[in-house]
């Protein structure tokens, strides 16, 4: 700060005073900065009410039979499980919160092209997230048809179903557009000699990410309109006894659905690009391998949803098809990690607890990854379809791949967003805690599902139990990690150190501005390398 | 300081940010209407005389009314575009009136539309729609469902054009700055476009 010779005075985004004083300062800010810690505070919210409903669950499954809840309530709370942390969690998670705070610094912008209808996605955006909560507490009872509304069931059972529907809608809704906004910005505001390619890595992966969501999202849209108007009307466009086609439910949910999960992974992928060669001070390996293959992902993920789908009742044709594409998919995921893996080599590491959740989100990711393989081949998929395999191969991607890189970002980011820093020992331990957790929980899972637990079940046989009992802990010791994870980065975001202005020696233009950013981030033109990660 | 803010106030609008926004916003709404293409399609495959059938029952003179209305108003609401370029507010003001009685018109046909044949007992959720069979029953479904999201869109858009209204009025939405109208024009003609679907769709496809 010693530095800032500019003629405007400078004054921290978090001190600035707008026209609007206390809460009401942040409802209606409109600086991005402002919007991205907002949609933290509430997804973080909502993570910790899904990790509740989630260990609720690993307690039933302690012991066979009923344990602490009646099996219609065990329905109903691994449906808002999924409702919260899908909708309301990691689909927005990372772009709506590092997206919103990093986009704009990284490509060397004010803020975004559209700051009132950013705010405004916030808004709907805890409107959605309100019914979605309501829903569950409303006199016909929670959803029971799980996250992903399956017709004819969804459309007969007598429970909330409408206001949760319509809460994906209104969720869907925010969630274009963020992405809308964040296409208009990529195109329009990057700083004077800032091009595409030589754009930082995580902009390149929101872009992706932003089409999926522009595109794929009207589709679970008008899907869900469908839904609530067959319950309304009686309409019948699912409920084959109407001459409707259940299986075309399936089919248009996943057509979104299926890219909803890159929704999730692409900016993830992103961030780990962005810590990895910070902590190895080394460029980038396959700069344009890895921009083009997030476009890549984006597209080629619209084409798989069939995957899901394999014992529903596809044709052979179709299923070796979707079975082709899965694996095609699969490429430009794998050109990443080895991307990642090479532009470590002969780097000089700097072992940091960013780089060590980077670390563990790509061994997660690779067992994630691999498991999804095997679900991708149909004569393996029949088999495990719809059992724990197939819980444990989601929890690694989105869990142990998202989570871990949200983890990964707010240790990277931190000290840039607060200007404070955390304690690196305690971040180091509760790392350690969160990966044994982790482990403990979901592996288990893997192998009583090739045996043949079901999922969303709330009973078993004896046979299962150690396997369950061993999963529980692993919930248990993953909650002592995360709040202990969470506990250090308040802690430091408060009372922590006052951080330097680039900690971490990175290369990329966030680095270049104050602790914490002014309110329009560049007070000067900022100066735009040739090369974003320009390291040796 | 206040050069500085005035600076500032220029470089925050974009026209172009603005117009490539509407354009994205137009695509999710033509997959959102895409959707619908899709499920009707399947099922007019499924169930292709009954949809034959049921289609004969709509009056072909009413839908090619209201596209003949709807083609116009978008011709209209261009032409309104034209005369605030040429800071010509008076035209201005009378073709967004015209391109909003269009809209009108098209409503008022819907509503007489739609009300024989609720009149007839034939809406969603009824009795009658209870006795059809499966194919004529889609079919009904799908023409409710499609024609009223459409009209949906129809009163969006005629909110959007009723705040340009205003603004021309008082001198806001000027030849310096119209892209608030260049956007209300643009979500216009994707509403007539949709209906450009829906009209052979609905009422002349057999």
């Amino acid at each position: 700060m010693s530095n800032s010779t500019e003629k405007i005075e400078y004054v921290s985004y978090l001190d600035h005073k707008g026209k609007y004083k206390g809460l009401m300062a942040w409802i209606m800010a409109t600086d991005h900065k402002k919007i991205g810690l907002l949609y933290m505070y509430s997804i973080m919210t909502f993570f910790f009410i899904g990790v509740i409903l989630g260990l609720m669950m690993k307690v039933e499954l302690l012991a066979p039979g009923e344990t602490i809840m009646k099996a219609q309530t065990y329905n109903g709370v691994f449906t808002l499980h999924g409702i919260l942390m899908i909708f309301m969690v990691v689909i927005p998670g990372l772009s709506a919160t590092f997206g919103n705070f990093f986009l704009p610094i990284l490509i060397g912008a004010k803020d975004v092209s559209f700051p009132k209808l950013n705010r405004f996605s916030w808004w709907i955006f805890i409107v959605g997230s309100i019914m979605a909560v309501a829903s569950q507490l409303l006199k016909d009872g929670p959803p029971d048809s799980g996250w992903t509304f399956y017709a004819p069931y969804s459309t007969t059972t007598g429970t909330n179903v409408i206001m949760a529907t319509a809460a994906a809608f209104v969720l869907g809704f925010s969630s274009i557009l963020t992405g809308l906004n964040f296409i208009v910005t990529v195109h329009q505001m990057r700083a004077p000699g800032m091009r595409f390619f030589n754009m930082p890595l995580f902009p390149w992966s929101l872009y992706a990410t932003a089409w999926i969501q522009l595109l794929a999202t009207p589709v679970i849209g008008i899907t869900l309109l469908m839904l609530i108007a067959e319950r309304l009307f009686n309409i019948g466009f699912f409920d084959p006894n109407l001459g409707g086609d259940p299986l075309l439910f399936q089919h248009l949910f996943w057509i979104y659905s299926h890219p909803a999960v890159y929704v999730m992974m692409l900016p993830a992928m992103g961030v780990i690009t962005e810590i990895i060669p910070t902590f190895c001070q080394r460029q980038i390996y396959g700069y344009k391998a890895v921009a083009i293959s997030s476009l890549a992902i984006a597209g080629v993920g619209f084409l798989v949803w069939g995957h899901h789908m394999y014992t529903s009742g596809m044709s052979d044709e179709a299923r070796w098809f979707f079975s082709l594409l899965t694996f095609i998919v699969a490429v430009p995921s794998a050109i990443k990690v080895f991307n990642w893996i090479t532009t470590m080599y002969k780097g000089s590491i700097d072992v940091k607890p960013p780089f060590l959740y980077a670390l563990t989100f790509i061994f997660l990711f690779i067992i994630g990854g691999t498991t999804g393989l095997l679900l991708g081949a149909v004569a393996t998929n029949v088999q495990v379809h719809d059992t724990a395999f197939v819980v444990a191969h989601f929890h690694y991607i989105i869990f142990g791949g998202m989570g871990f890189a949200f983890f990964a970002a707010i240790h990277y980011w931190l000290p840039k967003m607060y200007g404070r820093m955390y304690n690196f020992k305690i971040a180091n331990i509760a790392l350690v805690i969160n990966f044994i957790g982790f482990n403990l929980l979901y592996f288990p899972q893997f192998i009583i599902g090739i045996q043949g637990m079901p999922r969303r079940y709330f009973d078993y046989p004896a046979q299962f139990q150690p396997a369950q009992v061993l999963s529980s802990i692993g919930g248990f010791i993953l909650v002592i990690g995360l709040i202990l994870m969470v506990y250090n980065l308040v802690k430091g975001a408060r009372s922590g150190e006052i951080a330097p202005e680039n900690p971490w020696n990175g290369s990329t233009l966030e680095w270049t501005l104050p602790a914490t950013p002014s309110l329009e981030n560049f007070d000067e033109e900022p100066i735009i390398k040739e090369n974003p990660y320009d390291y040796k | 300081m206040s050069e500085h803010n005035a600076i500032h106030v220029e470089e925050h609008r974009d026209d172009e940010a603005s117009k490539l926004g509407m354009w994205l916003f137009i695509f999710t709404e033509l997959l959102l209407f895409g959707g619908l293409f899709l499920v009707y399609s399947i099922f007019r495959m499924q169930y292709h005389t009954a949809f034959h059938e049921s289609s004969l029952e709509l009056s072909v003179t009413i839908g090619a009314i209201n596209t003949i209305v709807l083609l116009f108003s978008s011709m209209t609401v261009a032409m309104s575009l034209t005369a605030i370029q040429k800071n010509d507010q008076k035209r201005a003001l009378i073709f967004i009136g015209i391109t909003l009685f269009c809209a009108a018109v098209f409503l008022v046909n819907k509503y007489f539309e739609w009300g024989g044949k609720i009149h007839h007992g034939l809406y969603p959720g009824s009795e009658l729609m209870a006795l059809l069979d499966r194919g004529h029953h889609l079919y009904f479904s799908l023409y409710f469902f499609m024609t009223g999201l459409h009209a949906l869109h129809i009163i969006i858009g005629m909110i959007l054009l009723i705040v340009c209204l205003f603004k021309v009025k008082s001198k806001n939405l000027n030849n310096k700055d119209y892209v608030l109208l260049e956007n209300g024009a643009l979500y216009w003609h994707l509403v007539d476009l949709i209906w450009i679907f829906l009209f052979p769709l609905m009422y002349l496809l057999s």
